[in-house]
């Protein structure tokens, strides 16, 4: 048994110090009517050969970007993921540490995590960040929860129907015995929150609005026009950004008078994975700091002042407040987090930025060439950052299937979430994809429509 | 300057670390001009960014946002590495947290490109691999919990619990009364209240009986019309089983409440027992103790949820199915599922290394990992007993709690030893909790320790015992050798610096 040491002498003197003569009798308070009198059907011990025949033989099965062209995002993208990211998150003292409760043992752990929340800081354009959240679902529903605790007594949130189906999902579930109240707008022809039903919406008991930007169809939200309408009823004010990179580029929320940013940190160096382990992030005005979810950490200093790192405004939090805490976090995606830091860095104001125009750039001419080729209709006039949403004559499953054939993971279909949008898919294009990828997709894509004209 | 800098041999370990002149923030590194990337030119034409986007949304620059070099960046992360202590550099006995040994070959797995660099929005047929891994890895859950049904989408504890109290609120909903409480005793992990609270319940804390149990005659008279479930962790916080535990489940049954079971102790007793024989409505089981996937510093973690037969319809979407040609879908076709409880597939990455891990071991090595983890335990506690004062003597399995009574007269603290302890080298113990224990140190080692590291462990904590009676200063100052030694933690709450600032 490679991952346990102790073999029969060890075992033999420590039964005699413990003073019972075989391993059973520390179970003797497990009554035996529920002791399992088998081994359990399982398969296995398999050696690391094994290991890696069957695994290997799984991930086989799978379509990926490894030998495929990717255009997928919907919330999950294919960046760069630079070699230094994954190469330091193996080193031992980050990947097997626990929670920093014991700052003297944990300083590598807590100031990445203060790095990693300034970061945040920086990038949205607000006050303060904490230490990560599980996903960028799950941060909509915190920062939601963290709206209704400062709105004294306001039951009745607002939320873009283009904020990504997932998400919305998500807060419908956390919500349901709260007694809030969901009311979803949506969109006008450019895909951008429509202006006046916003306005309706935003009754006196709303307590808070939440709009994704750029948005689950690709469009980029006027953050000023909707704070402006938020304003007018006082309700808090939440951007869900599920495409991190965007921040290297466009207005922060913080420039337009948000509350709270929360988001998807994926984009941020990991990979895609079948969807997590991801990083989400909350970043709030400073007047909202004592009320945010979540473990948060603060410099400070030790007994012979030097500068060191603490989790702190820890009344907060569940293992102190119990039933009162604002939220019921402990574990987080600290190890994401740290990626998320790591690539950061790496990448910097410069590279930042690089990405980010790159998107821009590619996704622009993509979706130019779709356009003037008129294989494809573009039904959102609204400004994109790095996808966007196709429409074409046949349903999007078949035109998705068709591409996979070719090697191409052409998109997401969108018909499944809006079933009035049976023949849109959405193409994301990343610093990842190339010119010739693009122009062989627009190549497979006239193929398949012109198959079907045929 | 310390004042004493006293270290004892075993501290040798920790003496690697930069004890003084501690590494910068990443940002005061920064200077104009370096890089740490390179990504391809530019090639499609580039156009004016103000022919794409409108000046108003977008920025200029990142203010503040740093500029390094690769070289930075690989020393910078080294050395705050080196700050830390970890279970790969010894043993890290943190109570009720599992810190059990990682296995490499599931970091591996995890990483195969068919595996991670698959999308979670891609259609069934495309990742048919990922799908049969997890439909296997439900059914391995299924058989060691002993539940019908898993879902596999919680990626934590606390996500887990509020998932399983849903779906009992839902049921009991959908019978015409979802009831008003949850019973949590007292000696409960935090977690399990909050959850409670943002499912919608309210709390009514139990009591804990002389043996740290519960008590069968103060439940019966606790659990009425109003409660909806009972929120227990077998083997509770103390370590202890509850033996009692089918008359538990009767009596909550007998008044149409659930058994809800915290699971993250099933370290202790995987393939021992099961929950699902126990009379338990939901179990939940955190793959990242129990199935040796890695902290992290905090996280990520994983939390899949077991529940009984009646509790199947409410499960949270989708759902892993087989179909009849042998292939796997997601099924959202659920009319009384609680709904979805967090985007895309759960933690797969995790996921795939817990399955890693039970494939490792198998039905012996499972086995083995309760009876070595409860002897580990039970060596500990046998060693300290005579110097550590042990509030409940009731036999522990995997983990055993002492308190400072002993200590406290000669004014040396549970947080003073913790401390102590570092100076040998080791991670302390969970301080502080259990609440029922006042300044508990609990200690959990796990199966993956060898019984060399367990005596030095023991040693150590002898040898502080002593220092307790001879020198109670040097313990109470302490620790001595570590990268800081004591924060002002008052000043950190009381003036928060949250983020660095040029
Ligand atoms: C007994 C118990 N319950 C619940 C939790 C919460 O689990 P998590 O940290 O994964 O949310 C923990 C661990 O921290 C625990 O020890």
């Amino acid at each position: 048994m490679r991952y346990i040491p102790n073999a029969s002498e060890d075992i033999r003197e420590m039964l005699a110090v413990v003073g019972v003569d075989s391993i059973d009798r520390l179970f003797e308070t497990i009554p035996d009517a529920v002791k399992l009198d088998r081994l359990l059907d399982l398969p296995g011990p398999w050696s690391e050969i094994e290991q890696r025949r069957w695994f290997n033989g799984l991930a086989r099965k799978n379509r990926t970007a490894v030998d495929h062209d990717s255009f997928l995002g919907a919330g999950a993208y294919s960046h760069f993921q630079p070699a230094c990211v994954d190469q330091l998150l193996l080193r031992s003292e980050f990947l097997t540490s626990y929670t920093p409760y014991q700052p003297e043992v944990s300083q590598g752990t807590l100031q990445s995590i203060f790095e990693y929340q300034t970061h945040q800081c920086l990038l949205t354009g607000l006050d303060v960040a904490n230490a990560s959240l599980y996903d960028g679902s799950t941060a909509l529903v915190e920062a939601v929860l963290l709206a209704e605790r400062v709105s004294r007594n306001r039951k009745k949130v607002v939320v873009a129907q283009s904020v990504h189906p997932h998400y919305r999902d998500t807060v419908t579930t956390y919500v349901q015995n709260l007694g809030l109240e969901v009311v979803e707008v949506p969109w006008g022809p450019d895909g951008r929150i429509d202006p006046e039903q916003l306005r309706d919406a935003c009754t006196d008991d709303v307590m808070a609005v939440a709009v994704q930007s750029p948005n689950f169809l690709g469009v980029i939200e006027d953050y000023a026009s909707i704070a402006s309408i938020a304003d007018g009823v006082k309700a808090t004010k939440i951007a869900v950004i599920a495409e991190a990179s965007s921040l290297g580029l466009l207005s922060p929320p913080g420039a337009h008078g948000f509350d709270v940013a929360v988001g998807e940190g994926q984009a941020w160096g990991i990979a895609p994975q079948f969807g997590g382990p991801y990083v989400g992030f909350m970043v709030v005005r400073d007047v909202l700091k004592r009320h945010m979810p979540g473990r948060l950490v603060g410099e400070t200093v030790d007994v012979d002042g030097r500068r060191a790192f603490v989790l702190t405004l820890a009344t907060r939090e569940q293992h102190i407040r119990r039933g009162k805490a604002t939220s019921n976090i402990c574990t987080n995606e600290a190890l994401i987090a740290l990626a998320a830091n790591i690539y950061l860095s790496l990448m910097g104001r410069e590279g930042l930025r690089e990405v980010a125009v790159q998107c821009v750039q590619k996704a622009a001419y993509l979706r130019q060439q779709l356009a003037t080729t008129g294989l494809a209709e573009i039904p959102f006039s609204g400004p994109i950052y790095n996808e966007f949403t196709v429409r074409t004559s046949r349903p999007a499953s078949e035109v998705l299937a068709a591409f996979a054939e070719q090697k191409i993971l052409g998109g997401v279909a969108i018909g499944e979430f809006f079933p009035e949008l049976q023949n849109d898919f959405l193409v994301a294009v990343t610093e990842m994809n190339t010119r010739e990828q693009m122009d062989r997709y627009v190549e497979v894509l006239r193929g398949v429509v012109t198959k079907e004209a045929r | 300057m310390s004042t004493i800098i006293e270290k004892p041999e075993a501290a040798a370990k920790l003496a690697a670390a930069p004890a003084f002149n501690r590494e910068g923030l990443i940002f005061e590194h920064s200077k104009k001009g370096r890089r740490g990337y390179s990504l391809p030119a530019l090639d499609v034409p580039r156009r004016e960014l103000s022919d794409l986007l409108p000046a108003e949304l977008r920025r200029d620059t990142i203010d503040d946002e740093c500029e390094v070099s690769e070289v930075d960046v690989i020393r910078h992360f080294t050395r705050l590495s080196k700050l830390n202590v970890s279970i790969d550099a010894g043993l890290y006995p943190l109570g009720s947290c599992t810190m059990k040994h990682n296995p490499r070959i599931n970091e591996e797995i995890a990483r195969i490109g068919g595996f991670a660099q698959s999308h979670p929005m891609q259609p069934e047929d495309q990742v048919q691999g990922n799908l049969e891994l997890l439909w296997n890895l439900e059914q391995s859950l299924k058989e060691i919990l002993g539940m019908p049904r898993v879902t596999l989408q919680p990626v934590a504890g606390a996500h887990r619990e509020l998932t399983g109290i849903l779906m009992i609120h839902k049921a009991l909903a959908t019978g015409g009364n979802a009831r008003k409480y949850i019973l949590i005793p007292d000696s409960a992990h935090g977690t399990n209240p909050a959850s409670a609270n943002f499912a919608g319940y309210g709390i009514r804390e139990l009591k804990s009986n002389s043996r740290g149990t519960l008590d069968l005659d103060l439940l019966e008279k606790q659990v009425d019309e109003d409660v909806a479930a009972l929120m227990i962790t077998v083997p509770n916080t103390l370590g202890v089983f509850e033996d009692q535990i089918t008359a538990i489940a009767g009596i909550l049954h007998r008044k149409g409440a659930y058994l809800y079971c915290d699971g993250a102790n099933l370290n202790s007793f995987v393939g021992i027992a099961r929950p699902g024989d126990m009379g338990i409505d939901v179990i939940h089981s955190n793959l990242h103790k129990t199935f040796s996937t890695p902290h992290g510093g905090g996280g990520p973690g994983a939390g899949p949820v077991g529940v009984s037969e009646r509790l199947i319809p409410f499960l949270p979407t989708p759902t892993i199915e087989k179909g009849d040609d042998g292939s796997f879908f997601l099924d959202y076709n659920h009319a009384a599922s609680i709904g979805r409880v967090r985007a895309f597939n759960g933690n797969f990455g995790v996921l795939v290394r817990a399955l890693t891990y039970m494939r490792s071991m198998g039905p012996t090595g499972l086995r083995r990992v309760a009876q070595l983890a409860v002897l580990n335990a039970n060596y500990i506690r046998a060693r300290l007993k005579a110097a550590y004062h042990l509030p409940y003597d009731a036999p522990s399995l995997h983990e055993v709690v002492f308190s400072d009574r002993n200590q406290t007269s000669r004014d040396v603290h549970t947080l003073d030893i913790a401390k102590r302890l570092m100076d040998y080298g080791f991670h302390p113990p969970t301080i502080y909790f259990p609440l029922i224990v006042a300044g508990a140190l609990m200690i959990e080692p796990t199966e993956t320790e060898p019984k060399e590291e367990l005596d030095a462990f023991c040693d150590a904590m002898l040898a502080i015992a002593t220092e307790c009676e001879e020198r109670p200063e040097l313990v109470r100052s302490a620790p001595h050798t570590t990268p800081v030694r004591r924060l002002d933690e008052a000043r950190a709450a009381r003036q928060p610096i949250l983020r660095w600032k040029p």
